[in-house]
């Protein structure tokens, strides 16, 4: 009997999900609540959805435009419904990881729903476009919005924010006279000081690879040697405990993005750490990017490339700065005011795509250095 | 057929039909299952000179303290599994003490918390700017020590206090199985009652005990969020290392494959050492408890406090606190329905398609074959159930792996459009792969409870093999089916890399939204999803209890 039932609750479950299933994979819009379930398939000619807008847009490409993204939801969802309210073109987005995105998008070849592929770190977008899974687009609006060291040189990807990462010190015992450089962070006296994030996290594989393009290989492994024997505790599994170390008195410096440091100056505002702009005498403060590029077997990539261009420009470029406290990768767009209450800085300027050419080199360096 | 066999020899297919048919849906169904697996192994035809540099420089480096970390944490989990598990079990099921009912059924309950949660709210608690650390501080001066909470330690702990409920139900369902003549002989032979554990009810059990640790040790290899979360590296790190830093994914599956060649070893080895021992179920009465009492009562109550504390108080009230904070400021997702919904809809799907497939699976092979025919099944088994060891996106790639072939081939010969890469089927077959251990493991306790002779007799009767599993097994399995389906249901809900890469479009569930939170570090937006999976993950746990429970008192 109650056997039975359970069977028949499997049957029901079973059906359910194969319902889930019997649109076509794609065609599930992924935005909140939004209503349509616009058959996107590969038909091209499906009138956007938007039609009680009042502003026509006659030139609207058909359909939505579908977007693999590693970036949270929160981050870019408000964005893309800002693009869908001006130009009435949808769109739909998975997130999920990087490494497992681009695999996802490989192994789906020709077949791929995907137009749009949204990450994080320029080494993640050099290394989908070294596998021909992004192609070149010319844009005239994106070259003069975006500067050319924040995009791929064959314009394949594009950066579209900037995210800073510099060293963060205690206000309570260090003097920002003592601060310097990245490198100098190897110096002794900093022994039992320094926290760092575990070199897994991309964002240190690319500071390590502009290190390696600045000094050689030699050198740079003997700056991370050094941080290496300056750790006071463990490496961290994220940029928000070093900041938390920091504060409570663990250690005295570290290496951080920086609106990181905004997330914790908006939770507790009189958070005794502070951001110091390294390299400032030389070569710049590290930068990386999160950026976009249009797929090689897009379907729409009239649509994707509106919403590339879109993104680059002043309304969405300040958005990204309120979002996440990031900067703007157009310089004529101005940050937020918490972001630019940290001062000005001069960024490292050569190519973020060294980010993604000496990732594996970076990656080999530091376990041979040891950085866990 | 040849001539010169005896004509005394009676006739096979009379009374003992090969079972062609069943053996070989056995057969085709293990292969379904082991496929990702074995293009995962297959990755090694990929060895080019990009991959042996790869492969030098994990030598030169790291990989010798990767697996020697791996090594530690085994032992640690196994052993951390195996005290708890089986000490709560036999306290909860064979002794009287204050709270014992309560506790019974309350130390399943870890069940429902994954490991990453688990991981995050004890680093959160516990580390240097914790608020117990600070609070310390503030007490007795900078100077005052606290255990590593970075090191093996804590992770050994952490990893043991979320996987001891595998150990925990079985070894209590094998204890409350044991039959009272057994212990009562012991006594009367004059063993103290702790002998009497030592010498016959923990033999009895050991099947049982074995399983679930095996299963705890499994979740351990395949784990990457709870050993991420503390920076400790094992195996899992490395092959991610190889993904993710490295670029390559050949190196990642290569690697990935001596994760299972090591399991099958170990899972060998195992099975080798209790040959002999087969212990059949004689009565089912339930044997009077001890009663402790002064100290020793204390004690029990005590550590099931301690345990329930640590493991599934600290992790709720952390995350309620989160939930509150953040849930002020930015009030409740009007989708967390819809995500809920999925992630039940998932699970129980997947639990169902998991549960008759292990189900057909364990019943094949104890059909009476040839020798040849049962050493294939058992290996055809062994290698199906591999996949719980296997991180949940590698294991995702190999189905990736599977699917875009198989579209390939439709698309070319059939011209139909590309389907099964990002469809259920995909996600569900990831399931399957990943959690067949979990349900084998209750199920295949279960038949060695069955006495043969019942068997025998159903078949000797003529019954079908169809007839004998409708009729016979699966009444007799019950409490064992039940308590599979809901132990992967859990596991399914819990589970996050697999359905992140693989989920449909748009089919975001629970464990997805935890991770969208999460991959930031920012673990207090996280506590929402994590609160309500958690709740969810309840459900089935109480209903494990209830089953479980009624399985003692009959």
């Amino acid at each position: 009997m109650n056997l039975r039932l359970a069977f028949s609750a499997c049957l029901l479950t079973l059906l359910v999900a194969c319902g889930a299933e019997t649109p076509p994979a794609n065609s599930v819009a992924a935005s909140a609540g939004s209503p349509s379930a616009a058959a996107t398939s590969a038909e091209p000619a499906s009138q956007p959805e938007a039609g009680g807008l009042a502003t026509p847009v006659p030139s609207a490409p058909a359909g939505p435009v579908i977007v693999y993204s590693s970036r949270q939801e929160h981050l870019i969802k408000p964005l893309f419904d800002r693009f869908t309210a001006e130009t009435g073109i949808e769109v739909q987005f998975q997130t999920g990881e990087e490494g497992p995105l681009i695999a996802r998008l490989q192994a789906e070849g020709e077949g791929t729903y995907a137009d749009v592929l949204y990450t994080v770190d320029a080494g993640n977008l050099w290394m989908a476009a070294e596998r021909g899974l992004l192609r070149p687009t010319q844009s005239a609006l994106l070259e003069q919005n975006i500067p050319a060291h924040l995009r791929d040189p064959q314009g394949r990807w594009f950066g579209l924010s900037v995210r800073a990462r510099t060293i963060a010190y205690s206000t309570e015992r260090v003097d920002p006279a003592q601060l310097s450089t990245y490198e100098d962070l190897a110096d002794p006296k900093w022994k039992g000081k320094l926290c760092l994030r575990t070199s897994k996290k991309v964002y240190n594989m690319s500071l390590v690879a502009t290190l390696i393009d600045r000094l050689g290989d030699a050198e740079a492994e003997k700056v991370v040697r050094g941080w290496v024997a300056n750790l006071a505790a463990p490496v961290f599994s994220s940029d928000l405990l070093i900041i938390d170390a920091i504060a409570a008195g663990q250690c005295d410096v570290g290496i951080i993005n920086t609106y990181y440091l905004g997330q914790a100056q908006q939770q507790t505002p009189e958070v005794p750490v502070a951001l110091f702009w390294a390299n400032q005498q030389g070569a710049g403060v590290h930068v990386n990017v999160s950026g976009a590029g249009i797929t090689t077997h897009a379907k729409n990539p009239e649509a994707a490339l509106r919403l590339i261009e879109w993104l680059s420009t002043g309304e969405p470029q300040l958005m990204f700065s309120e979002l996440n406290l990031e900067y703007p990768a157009s310089p004529a767009v101005e940050p937020v005011e918490l972001v630019r209450s940290w001062g000005e800085f001069k960024p490292d300027t050569i190519n973020v795509d060294i980010a993604g050419r000496l990732q594996a080199d970076a990656v080999k360096l530091m376990d041979r250095a040891d950085y866990r | 057929m040849s001539a010169d066999l005896p004509l005394t020899l009676p006739a096979k297919p009379a009374s003992r039909p090969d079972y062609l048919l069943w053996k070989s849906l056995g057969f085709v169904l293990a292969l379904l299952v082991s496929l990702p697996l074995l293009l995962i192994v297959a990755q090694w035809g990929a060895l080019g000179s990009g991959e042996q540099d790869i492969w030098q420089h994990l030598l030169d480096t790291k990989l010798d303290r990767l697996a020697g970390n791996t090594l530690i944490l085994l032992l640690g989990v196994g052993a951390g599994v195996t005290v708890l598990g089986v000490s709560l079990a036999w306290l909860c099921s064979m002794c009287e003490f204050p709270g014992r009912r309560l506790f019974e059924w309350a130390l399943m309950l870890p069940l429902a918390i994954p490991g990453y949660v688990m991981a995050f709210v004890f680093l959160g608690t516990f580390n240097f700017a914790g608020p117990v650390q600070t609070a310390l501080r503030a007490q007795f001066g900078n100077g005052v020590w606290f255990p590593d909470m970075q090191g093996p330690g804590a992770v050994m702990l952490v990893l043991s206090l979320v996987l001891y409920p595998y150990v925990y139900m079985l070894a209590r369902a094998a204890f409350l199985a044991q039959s009272r003549s057994q212990m009562d002989a012991a006594r009367i032979l004059g063993l103290r009652p702790f002998n009497a554990f030592l010498r016959v009810a923990l033999p009895g059990a050991r099947p049982a005990i074995a399983a679930g640790v095996a299963l705890a040790l499994m979740e351990t290899l395949a784990d990457f969020g709870a050993v991420a979360v503390f920076n400790f590296d094992t195996f899992t790190t490395a092959i991610y290392g190889a993904w993710y830093g490295l670029f390559n994914l050949q190196v990642a599956a290569q690697l990935a494959s001596l994760l299972l060649l090591f399991v099958a070893l170990a899972m060998t080895l195992e099975q080798y050492g209790r040959r002999n021992a087969r212990h059949v179920q004689e009565g089912r009465a339930r044997v009077a408890g001890y009663a402790l009492t002064g100290v020793r009562a204390a004690a029990a109550s005590l550590l099931c406090v301690a345990v329930l504390g640590l493991a599934f108080v600290l992790p709720l009230v952390q995350l309620l606190l989160w939930t509150l904070g953040t849930v002020t400021r930015e009030g409740i997702d009007p989708r967390f329905a819809e995500f809920l919904a999925r992630s039940l809809a998932l699970g129980a799907g997947a639990a169902c398609v998991t549960v008759a497939l292990a189900l057909v699976l364990a019943m094949v092979r104890r059909l009476p074959g040839t020798a040849w025919t049962q050493r294939w099944q058992s290996l055809a088994l062994r290698v199906a159930t591999l996949g719980y060891a296997l991180p949940g996106s590698v294991l995702a790639v190999g189905i990736m792996l599977l699917f875009t072939g198989i579209d390939r081939q439709l698309a070319a010969r059939l011209g139909l459009q590309p389907m099964l890469v990002g469809g259920m089927v995909a996600l569900v077959l990831a399931y399957v792969v990943r959690f067949l251990a979990v349900a084998h493991a209750p199920i295949d306790a279960g038949l060695q409870g069955i006495k043969p002779s019942v068997i025998e007799a159903a078949r000797s009767l003529g019954a079908a093999p169809a007839r004998v599993l409708s009729a016979v097994y699966i009444p007799l399995l019950r409490p064992g089916l039940i308590t599979a389906a809901l132990l992967v249901f859990v596991d399914v809900m819990k589970e996050m890399p697999a359905t992140l890469i693989l989920r449909p479009f748009g089919w975001d569930t629970l464990a997805v939204r935890i991770f969208q939170m999460t991959s930031e570090g920012q673990w207090e937006r996280a506590a929402l999803p994590g609160l309500i999976l958690l709740l969810s993950g309840l459900i089935p746990v109480i209903l494990l209890v209830k089953q479980s429970r009624r399985g003692a008192s009959s």
